[in-house]
């Protein structure tokens, strides 16, 4: 059971490391990373709260709709959880 | 003596060899680098950093190359247990062959017959630096960053690699605190190849996945 997420559709501004071409894509989480120090407030020396990060795997066809490459490639990118809304598990 | 011709006459702006000569490439410090002298001669001052500290930090880093990648690469095609360590936990699979990786967060993926894996970092430069050395230019560039993700077989196809269609490509984006080695696949005819043969099989390339292992 992959569990599915939708990347927030957010545009805080200052630092993020989430990408902007991922912003609103629903993936599944690949595998969960542990807990690093979030680098919206490590980008401005701020003491930065340990968060947790995940891999998330997209396909190209979710990434890109009818201009991928090819449909069923696949994207992972590091996202930390609070850019993440969980979708619910499904059967993969 | 070379130029001792006795027809010998020089163009104005020309070399003696006859070439235009070429422009110095100095050119005013940028920002950056301004702030980087500051923030390192300010270091120095506090007495928090000598300068041979920092010179043997550049020298420790300019020493790492694809060649330590190539290394953990060839124990994984030589050693099951080996691999199995390195893809649950790349990271301490490299510190466990001897490698100083500092606090690298690597991840090993691996290619097999249906799956090539292909690293890219759209937002900055991230790159297993600590184990591979420093990363390619071209790794850097918006071009590569920005179409890795978008038309990653046409890249490839550039790189010289025609990937089949019914090879599934996984693009792996680095963004944020974790960094990736492609595990190529061993190649055929390497039976009973030592360590270090298999070794010298191993591309930087093939473990960005933007190539593949050499041929023996």
């Amino acid at each position: 059971m992959a569990e599915r997420v939708r990347v927030k559709p957010l545009s805080p501004p200052g630092h993020v490391r989430a990408p902007w071409y991922l912003r609103g894509k629903e993936g599944v989480i690949e595998r969960p990373l542990g807990a690093f120090a979030n680098p919206e407030q490590l980008a401005y020396g701020l003491p930065a709260e340990k968060k947790p990060l995940y891999r998330v795997r997209f396909t190209m066809a979710e990434v890109w709709g009818d201009r991928a490459e090819t449909p069923d490639d696949t994207l992972d990118a590091e996202l930390y959880g609070h850019w993440l809304e969980r979708l619910g598990a499904h059967a993969p | 003596m070379p130029h001792d011709h006795h027809d010998h006459f020089h163009h104005e702006g020309m070399s003696p060899s006859g070439h235009p000569y070429r422009a110095d490439d100095d050119a005013p410090l940028s920002y950056w680098q301004r702030m980087e002298i500051a923030v390192r001669e300010l270091l120095v001052e506090k007495g928090n950093l000598t300068p041979a500290e920092i010179a043997a930090q550049i020298e420790a880093m300019d020493a790492r190359s694809p060649a330590n990648g190539a290394a953990v690469v060839a124990r994984a095609w030589s050693d099951a247990a080996f691999k199995a360590r390195l893809l649950e936990d790349a990271s301490e699979a490299s510190r466990e062959m001897g490698f100083d990786i500092g606090p690298l967060h690597l991840i090993a993926v691996e290619n097999t017959q249906d799956t090539h894996n292909l690293i890219v970092c759209t937002l900055c430069s991230c790159y297993p630096r600590n184990l591979l050395g420093l990363p390619p230019d071209w790794y850097k560039t918006r071009a590569y960053r920005s179409r890795a993700v978008r038309e990653p077989r046409s890249v490839l196809r550039e790189f010289g690699l025609d990937l089949p269609d019914h090879v599934t490509l996984r693009v792996h984006d680095s963004t944020a605190d974790m960094r990736y080695i492609v595990l190529p696949a061993r190649p055929a005819g390497t039976d009973g190849m030592t360590e270090a043969e298999l070794a010298a099989l191993v591309t930087r390339d093939s473990m960005i996945g933007t190539g593949l292992p050499r041929q023996p």
